[in-house]
């Protein structure tokens, strides 16, 4: 019960509250910058080509409006979209009228977070492992090897890696589709299924686990070595540990519980890596839907993949915090 | 001399500060340049490298290097701007937290901490998106300055939250000196080192940022960068049609570019760092 009153009921609001400045930011930002969106929307059609008379144009700007929750002073405004929040509604989208963004959204999310999913459980679990035993051997040849390819790894950021994979193994040597997974067909599941997905998503999951795992890969090595000259350490190699013991059980575990807590706190960054590897191989997420929503200025679409990612990120971070107790028996008898 | 000498012992500092001086001389050509970096069909199109256009020309009819040359420069203004800019509020919160504690404390970092829950990235897509017009370079660094300060200014808080339990901090109180000269007087040189590496990495970051910001389209895209080329390298089907010197051209400068400030930034943390020094000099004597 003192764990409800003195971990649950604090962590839930703090969730509550991230996730109501979050929106309540989302609300805020676009209206700061004094620009319409309606009439970027309706310079958009121009451009396209539509002549449009002055009276259509009036009564669009006024269906826009509504569409886009600008209708009443900025009070309304905020109550409205509130409520369309919570009723999952945030209207047509543009490119793909008069198909729902829920809609969109519904199809297009779980294989984000698939991916997402994945390759971050992937690299953690990777880069740690690596990260720890390139620590506990630092002095060895090949774990300098290592550590020195990591440093020219890391640095490079996820949209730049993506291309230069999907220039090697996608083009070079083409042994990887460029993208173009298409979604709509019904999924069946069968064994052919599962192979066109692992076929299209190999890349864009190697991205990730080789950048996320370099990054993990740097923080563990650093972490086991410091944790590798600690006397309890000492004194159980002293007292004859074996040494695979040594580090998996001495080490190892020690280092893990600050890399969980790293966890929660990158998640957000690891999440717009994600987007970003998206685009490059057409991958049918959430990020690609972000592509054709902002080249089209479909502004719908922008908001509600915004919006539905802040509450999967917070509901990410919310369920990390919630395990980390059960990791940490030290948090668990506070 | 002699510290540069020591740092210079660091074949990452070595590399990562020759590479920068390299791409420093190639962004200070840009003033140099035969062409305008506007305009179009001003040589051949699509001309592979040779004698006359070192990197070739682009679809555009623009010659690559010379257009490299602008990215640089551009991408590196951008990337200052934001770094420095976002330094300055990054300092500000940080010290104020981590000083002041309390409910300012509370405040500030629970917006940090909103801003880093949140996928940040989007909220920038999103105000891009509607200022997308007005996103000239100077512009996208202030858009980039103004998200990318969050994570930065936890860092420097709770390493003034650890100076402030430290003795000498007492001492100066307790001999008379302000808030503002113990914080400027001792405070400040001892987080100088990463204040340093907290605007390497933000500067990298931004260089990133601004490439994807480019790829959707959300910033000036005539104004060439290190991101436009790309963009536009990508949206004539470079890698298709096997214009490599096009498409190659802004990803190995930037590749170049974020591991030289990686490397140098590396470097010379580990320098500061007298717990690494010490390591250090253990290793090159056994």
């Amino acid at each position: 019960m003192r764990f409800v009153r003195d971990y649950l009921i604090p962590r839930l609001i703090q969730y509550v509250l991230v996730i109501f400045f979050g929106i309540t930011a989302v609300f805020l930002i676009p209206r700061l910058t004094g620009q319409d969106p309606v009439l970027e929307v309706i310079a958009q059609i121009q451009t396209q080509g539509a002549s449009l008379d002055p009276v259509a144009v009036k009564s669009l700007m006024e269906s826009l409006r509504e569409l886009y929750g600008l209708k009443g002073t900025l009070g309304e405004q905020y109550l409205t979209m509130w409520k369309r929040i919570f009723s999952l509604d945030f209207g047509p989208s543009l490119f793909q009228f008069p198909a729902p963004v829920s809609m969109l959204l519904r199809i297009y999310l779980p294989w984000t977070i698939g991916l997402f999913a994945t390759s971050t459980i992937l690299a953690w679990i990777l880069g740690n492992i690596l990260g720890g035993v390139a620590g506990y051997f630092s002095q060895k040849r090949w774990s300098k090897v290592l550590d020195a390819v990591i440093m020219l790894i890391r640095p490079i950021p996820h949209y730049i890696f993506g291309v230069i994979l999907l220039i090697l193994f996608a083009y070079l040597w083409a042994i990887f589709p460029a993208g173009g997974l298409m979604l709509g067909r019904k999924a069946v599941f069968n064994l052919r299924f599962v192979m066109t997905v692992l076929r299209y998503s190999f890349l864009p999951a190697l991205t990730l686990v080789i950048l996320g795992g370099a990054a993990w890969f740097q923080q563990m090595k650093l972490l086991v070595q410091n944790i590798k000259r600690e006397d309890f350490v000492q004194y159980a190699s002293a007292g004859g540990v074996k040494e695979r013991i040594l580090i998996s059980r001495y080490v190892m575990r020690n280092a893990m519980l600050p890399q969980v807590t790293q966890l929660a706190l990158v998640l957000g960054q690891v999440f717009s890596g994600v987007l970003m590897v998206e685009m490059v191989f057409s991958y049918p997420g959430m990020g690609l839907l972000l592509y054709r929503g902002v080249t089209r200025g479909d502004y719908n679409l922008v908001m509600g993949i915004t919006v539905l990612s802040i509450f999967t990120i917070t509901t990410a971070v919310l369920v990390l915090d919630l395990l980390y107790p059960l990791l940490d028996p030290r948090i668990r008898h506070r | 001399m002699e510290i540069l000498r020591e740092l210079f012992r660091d074949y990452r500092f070595a590399v990562g500060f020759i590479f920068l001086v390299v791409l420093a001389i190639l962004a200070f050509l840009s003033f140099f340049s035969p062409y305008d970096p506007v305009r179009w069909l001003q040589v051949p199109r699509d001309l592979a490298p040779s004698r006359e256009h070192i990197l070739g020309t682009n679809s555009k009819g623009q010659d690559v290097f010379w257009e490299a040359t602008f990215a640089i420069r551009n991408s590196l203004i951008v990337a200052l701007i934001a770094g420095f800019l976002s330094r300055v509020v990054a300092v500000l919160v940080g010290f104020l937290a981590g000083y002041k504690g309390g409910l300012a404390d509370r405040v500030l970092m629970g917006v940090a901490d909103g801003l880093l829950v949140i996928p940040l990235f989007l909220i920038l897509v999103m105000v891009a998106m509607l200022l997308r017009d007005a996103m000239t370079i100077v512009n996208t660094g202030l858009l980039l300055a103004f998200f990318g300060w969050a994570w930065d200014a936890r860092t420097i808080r709770s390493q003034i939250l650890s100076l402030r339990e430290r003795e000498f901090t007492q001492t100066s109180i307790l001999s008379g000196n302000g808030t503002m000269s113990l914080v400027t007087k001792e405070y400040l040189p001892f987080t100088i080192p990463l204040i340093f590496s907290t605007l390497i990495s933000n500067i990298a970051w931004a260089i990133g940022m601004e490439i994807v910001l480019a790829i959707l389209g959300l910033v000036r895209l005539e104004i060439p960068t290190l991101g436009t080329m790309l963009q536009w390298a990508i949206s004539y089907q470079a890698m298709l049609l096997g214009y490599w010197w096009w498409i190659l051209t802004p990803i190995v400068l930037t590749i170049v570019l974020l591991v030289a400030l990686y490397w140098l930034s590396v470097s010379v943390s580990e320098y500061l760092d007298p717990r690494m020094r010490i390591q250090r000099i253990g290793v090159r004597e056994t």
